[in-house]
């Protein structure tokens, strides 16, 4: 290439465009998930098969269930992309060494954090798009527009606790152990939550422990928009699940900052 | 202990000393790079090299002593756009193409080297459509060392930049540095290859246990070794030279006797009367090899 004077390069301190920045993580983020099949394809079939297993194959015609299925399946499809798209990436950018490359250039502080959680949003965007095709088209969901609306709306903000979750386990696990344990997390939690079957058809026990679960929280609040829920009040669901955030997020911001 | 006359260097570490838990990685060390100069930091696993460049990236604080780049505390803002890296395992994301990880690494700095640019200073000529992931060692390697210059860097860390390249890439990316230093960039080369520091160093800096052992111009570092090598064709035992006094190290390849002394002349002397028949003397100065072994291992030369 030519040899560019020395002189004309710039002063370091000169802005850098940083919407642009952002931008560039926010795409690169969302190809990376959509290229990676082992996690774009559980974490958009899998809610849709629950969906359709539960609510179209052996629902016998009951509009409640296939309802209260469609909070709950997007409740489930949004905890798969937050925690598995946080969880698993930084496990494996911080074993691999990417974290620290990223941490050597000058992108704006946290832009990677912000593009994965807006990568994460989308998927949750997509999962109640395609949720709510299969209510209307198979289930015969019918429901008034502010409740259509209000499903992707908690779907896309339900994804900060989870997300929250995802980035501590991939704070502290490799990656090869991050995938098992968020699984472990994953499945049951959802579960013993009350997201394939109502609480009411669980144990006592097992349904009085339910509040313990981050994902009873946010159905609450997705099933209180279809009329559903337990009845408890939505200021409460949502401060325990921001409480759940900013607890996660920083014990996951400090233990990555102390990871070098 | 710099020797050469120097303005003001474009990174330094003054003092600087880190731990981990009880454990010293580096003490106070001192180190200063200059624009258009390549030092190269020489040191076994462990010495502390990536604590070096850790603190001078500021990815790690120092518990003692600065790290400044450009006068900005190293780390900053100000320091990270002037700064491009190429670090030992970079987890490149496999599914991104190298256009898009150009895009995305251009995108944090101010005024980023031109894609064409990159691609003619790295030899990533029909690689910008490809996935990282898909691409060889030798081509990975290359895309990251484009990843670190495309910001036009005026400081340039390169841990290890040819682990794993052939020698005609090895030769195209030290002609690379050659051309950016020309330009004025400051390089801090890290790397197990003597041959390398050889080719590419202005200076070097060899570090042991955390601590500066010797700094200094290529020729500098050799100058402090007054050990020779000796090759020669001869039937002599070499655990027989071995005891012999001034000999460091004797052994056979084949019909030759290789020989490291210290002084040279009176073990070439004994040699000759030893051995009528020795043939094809030859003695060489150490390399910078020998020097770095000697500066390290202090112990087990005075010990010899």
């Amino acid at each position: 290439m030519s040899m560019d004077t020395p002189r004309a390069v710039p002063p370091a301190h000169a802005t850098v465009a940083t919407p642009r920045a952002y931008l560039q993580e926010a795409r690169r983020e969302f190809m990376r998930m959509l290229r990676e099949p082992a996690f774009g394809i559980p974490v958009i079939v899998f809610p849709a098969m629950f969906y359709l297993l539960f609510a179209v194959l052996l629902d016998r015609g009951s509009a409640g269930a296939a309802q209260y299925l469609l909070a709950t399946c997007g409740v489930f499809g949004v905890m798969g992309a937050a925690m598995f798209g946080f969880g698993v990436t930084i496990a494996m950018d911080r074993e691999r060494g990417y974290l620290r490359l990223r941490r050597a250039l000058p992108s704006p502080p946290g832009a990677m954090l912000v593009a994965k959680m807006a990568m994460a949003m989308v998927f949750a965007a997509i999962i109640s798009l395609l949720l709510a095709a299969l209510a209307w088209g198979l289930a015969g969901v019918r429901m008034p527009a502010a409740q259509a609306l209000g499903l992707p709306a908690v779907n896309v903000a339900g994804v900060l606790p989870f997300a929250a979750i995802g980035m501590y386990v991939g704070a502290v696990l490799g990656g090869n152990s991050a995938p098992v344990v968020l699984n472990l997390l994953y499945l049951p939690m959802s579960f013993l939550s009350g997201l394939w079957m109502p609480l009411s058809m669980l144990p006592g026990w097992l349904a009085g422990i339910a509040p313990v679960w981050p994902a009873y929280h946010l159905s609450q609040l997705a099933l209180k928009i279809v009329g559903h829920d337990g009845g408890g009040a939505a200021w409460l669901h949502l401060l325990v699940l921001a409480g759940l955030t900013a607890v996660f997020f920083t014990l996951a911001r400090r233990r990555l900052a102390a990871a070098e | 202990m710099d020797t050469l006359p120097s303005t003001a260097p474009l990174a330094r570490l003054k003092g600087a000393s880190r731990a981990y838990g009880a454990v010293p990685a580096l003490q106070d060390l001192d180190l200063s790079l200059q624009a258009g100069q390549v030092t190269a930091l020489l040191g076994a696993n462990g010495a502390g090299k990536s604590t070096a460049v850790g603190l001078l990236l500021g990815l790690l604080a120092a518990d003692r002593g600065e790290a400044s780049v450009l006068g900005h505390v190293a780390g900053s803002p100000a320091a990270g756009q002037a700064t491009g890296a190429m670090l030992q395992s970079a987890g490149v994301p496999e599914r991104l193409t190298v256009l898009e990880l150009l895009a995305l690494v251009r995108s944090a700095y101010p005024h980023p080297r031109s894609v064409a640019d990159c691609v003619a200073l790295a030899g990533l000529d029909g690689l910008l459509g490809r996935r990282y992931g898909r691409l060889s060692g030798g081509q990975q390697r290359r895309v990251q060392f484009a990843l670190a210059v495309c910001g036009r860097p005026r400081l340039l860390f390169l841990d290890e930049p040819t682990t794993g390249l052939d020698i005609a890439a090895r030769q195209a990316l030290w002609s690379a540095v050659r051309e950016l230093v020309a330009e004025g960039c400051a390089v801090l080369l890290t790397t197990h290859s003597l041959e390398e520091a050889e080719a590419l160093a202005d200076r070097v800096a060899a570090i042991d246990q955390g601590r500066r052992l010797a700094a200094g111009s290529v020729q500098e570092i050799r100058a402090r070794v007054t050990m020779r090598r000796i090759r020669c064709l001869s039937m002599l035992d070499p655990a027989l030279v071995a005891t012999w006094p001034d000999v460091r190290e004797a052994q056979r390849e084949g019909e030759a006797l290789h020989i490291v002394a210290e002084p040279v002349e009176p073990v070439l002397r004994r040699l000759l009367e030893a051995d009528a028949g020795a043939r094809d003397v030859e003695v060489g100065r150490a390399s910078l090899a020998d020097a770095f072994l000697s500066l390290t291992r202090p112990a087990v030369a005075q010990a010899a």
